[in-house]
């Protein structure tokens, strides 16, 4: 485990200070290391640790526990393909299949150029409009093959 | 005089282009210098329909749709301003017939208010509730949910009035109001819908909740892929707060309630009411054993009430216009009204409510008019990944947790998803057990270890491994999952299993 540098430490410390006085604050202080950093660094497993009273163990515990914590830095993008049920029952699988075969990676992995990370999530409450994908926050809805290539040219474009 | 518009900011209208239309009405009426005021509202529901515009006439509104950015210059052309024709009309909404025929009573508001002014909802009935619960006793208020025959929404439809019971009767310094915004079960969005197009209806429920049983905070503990949800939820609470409708003095009724979100981070387990309250304390999700319940030992070890968003939802309309007329509607035990999600492959799918006793079959053909691919309906799972597959043959069987429950299958949440005559149902057995391996939270190991053997014992009969020998075997691993779980998770994962055993047995066989 690479140790934070010293100005990441310190954001982190300032992060845990404003959410330390909330009642179990955790998972907030997880929330925004990531929305700040992209992800939860194993550095910064350490630093909350020490902050919050918690062991190691604790935190890295939570960290791994929840599908929405990454440890590792994602790509600029990241787009999320619905695996549920509903978005199979209209084809989410053929679309996975088509968004790994166009970007050459399987889920859970990121493109060689570091521009896009491919997630399967499970519901995105898009079921009427199946299948759904969630990219950089945005959702879509009745998402084709085709659409999903356009998707991909815009962000990578942008 | 300035025309006002309606276009939906709800997330499914957006993920279809609803933020592109409200884009180029915007350009296209300062380019005719037409004034309008657009206000963003929720969804109706009708999904099929959106992205769906409406225009405020003297005779209500008018709907257009599903409009797409290149038809707004037609609708300008053809008046639609003032409810002109077009061949996107879809007349007054109102009589649109599939939202006609249903029973709006949770829903009431969603799609016609703005989902971000306190005034609009107070305009609309909101707050009423309120108003008639503070005039209650504590006691007369759990009475009114009781007497209603409210059943938690979530999925256990345990009846709601005697959980706020059990907590008003705790004595602590804190007691907690808790939100289950978790809404995991694919075919599921009515909480989602809510949130994002009335959330003040949410921040009432909790309210009279916090009121009824003398909780001073609250808590919604919301998942972490609803970002809309999220920001419409932060807006309202805000804005519930500058209006004296929380904090210190609630209503001017001198009574305290705090109220917060907080994000869950991807993590199906924290459905689970224990799990929620586990995460929700900064822990992993992991399942608490009961008893003590939460009613009694729950948030912070203190008396809470853990409750879903659409039964927090009913309640002001169930203070508002009196325990009675709620338990009017519905049969049997299963009292009120239940807003249905329609979902997967559907023709018109989207949320229906109404009360509970219409059959499966009117809600697929009535209401959802068959498949979207066109083809035959072989199967629909009601419930979420942990309810059972039903065939057609079991169509008319009405949704109503007894009559659900009679046929071995379960209401849970109220989402049905719809799949045609290609779906491969040992495929879709194999689906539930590999996400329960996915998400069990692997405090209990027939949850944890059985739902992986399950995969491969599916694994060896799709390969034509032993299968007679291998499909006994995986009635015996649900049975054990079933009976030896420590909480739903893992005790209903073989639900869909073993439902698609039971009526689409020709599908576990050798694939070549």
């Amino acid at each position: 485990m690479d140790p934070l540098s010293p100005a990441d430490t310190a954001v982190v410390r300032r992060i845990v200070t404003e959410h330390k006085g909330r009642p179990g604050p955790l998972l907030e202080v997880l929330h925004a290391i990531q929305a700040r950093m992209g992800f939860v660094p194993a550095g910064a497993v350490p630093v909350v640790a020490d902050e919050l009273n918690l062991s190691r163990a604790e935190v890295h515990g939570v960290v791994t526990f929840y599908h929405y914590f990454r440890s590792a830095r994602p790509g600029k993008h990241t787009v999320s393909l619905c695996q549920a049920e509903a978005c199979q029952s209209m084809g989410a699988e053929a679309l996975a299949a088509h968004a790994r075969r166009r970007l050459g990676i399987d889920f859970h992995q990121t493109t060689a150029d570091g521009e896009i990370s491919l997630e399967p999530i499970y519901c995105l409450g898009n079921c009427a409009c199946s299948p759904a994908a969630l990219v950089d926050g945005r959702l879509y809805g009745r998402l084709t093959p085709e659409g999903f290539d356009a998707l991909v040219a815009d962000s990578t474009s942008s | 005089m300035s025309a006002t518009l309606y276009v939906p900011i709800d997330a499914g209208a957006l993920s279809i282009g609803a933020g592109e239309v409200a884009a180029a009405i915007t350009a296209e009426a300062a380019r005719r210098h037409a004034p309008l005021t657009l206000v963003r509202n929720g969804s109706r529901g009708a999904y099929w329909l959106e992205p769906m515009v409406e225009v405020a006439t003297p005779e209500g509104r008018v709907a257009y749709g599903p409009v797409a950015p290149r038809d707004v210059p037609s609708l300008f052309a053809a008046d639609f301003l003032a409810g002109g024709a077009h061949p996107l009309s879809l007349g007054p909404t109102d009589s649109i017939p599939w939202l006609k025929g249903q029973q709006r009573l949770t829903f009431e508001r969603v799609g016609i208010v703005d989902p971000a002014s306190a005034s609009d909802y107070v305009k609309h009935g909101g707050y009423q509730g309120l108003e008639r619960a503070l005039a209650l006793a504590p006691g007369e208020v759990v009475q009114a949910v009781t007497a209603s025959g409210l059943r938690g929404r979530g999925g256990a439809a345990f009846p709601t009035g005697i959980k706020w019971k059990t907590v008003l009767e705790q004595t602590a310094v804190q007691k907690y109001v808790t939100c289950n915004a978790d809404e995991g079960d694919s075919g599921t969005f009515a909480d989602r819908m809510l949130m994002e197009g009335d959330p003040f209806t949410l921040i009432e429920g909790m309210t009279i909740a916090a009121v009824a049983v003398g909780a001073s905070a609250g808590f919604i503990y919301l998942r972490a892929e609803y970002p809309h949800a999220l920001a419409a939820l932060r807006t309202a609470i805000a804005a519930a707060y500058s209006a004296g409708y929380l904090g210190a003095d609630v209503a001017g009724s001198g009574k305290r309630f705090d109220l917060e979100v907080r994000v869950g981070a991807g993590a199906y387990i924290c459905g689970e009411e224990t799990s929620m309250l586990e995460s929700l304390e900064g822990r992993r999700g992991e399942v608490r054993v009961r008893p003590p319940l939460p009613a009694i030992k729950g948030l912070f070890g203190q008396p809470t009430i853990v409750n879903n968003v659409v039964t927090l939802a009913s309640i002001p309309w169930i203070l508002a216009h009196g325990a009675e007329a709620y338990a009017n509607f519905g049969m049997g035990k299963s009292r009120g009204t239940l807003p249905i999600q329609l979902a997967g492959n559907i023709r018109r799918g989207g949320l229906v409510e109404r009360a509970f006793g219409l059959t499966l079959r009117e809600l697929l053909y009535d209401y959802g008019g068959g498949t979207a691919t066109g083809k035959p309906i072989r199967a629909v799972q009601v419930g979420g990944p942990l309810g059972a597959y039903i065939p057609p043959s079991q169509f008319d069987t009405a949704v109503d947790y007894e009559a659900l429950a009679g046929i071995g299958a379960l209401l849970g949440h109220g989402g049905v998803v719809v799949f045609d005559d290609t779906v491969d149902m040992a495929r879709m057995a194999r689906y539930a057990m590999e996400f329960c391996a996915i998400e069990s939270c692997g405090k209990c190991t027939p949850c944890r270890i059985g739902s992986t053997r399950g995969v491969e014992v599916i694994d060896r009969i799709i390969a034509g491994v032993d299968a007679e020998h291998n499909v006994q075997l995986l009635e015996e691993l649900c049975e054990l999952m079933v009976q030896g779980s420590l909480c739903g998770l893992g005790g209903m994962a073989p639900f869909p299993v073993q439902s698609a055993l039971k009526h689409f047995r020709e599908d576990f066989r050798a694939r070549h």
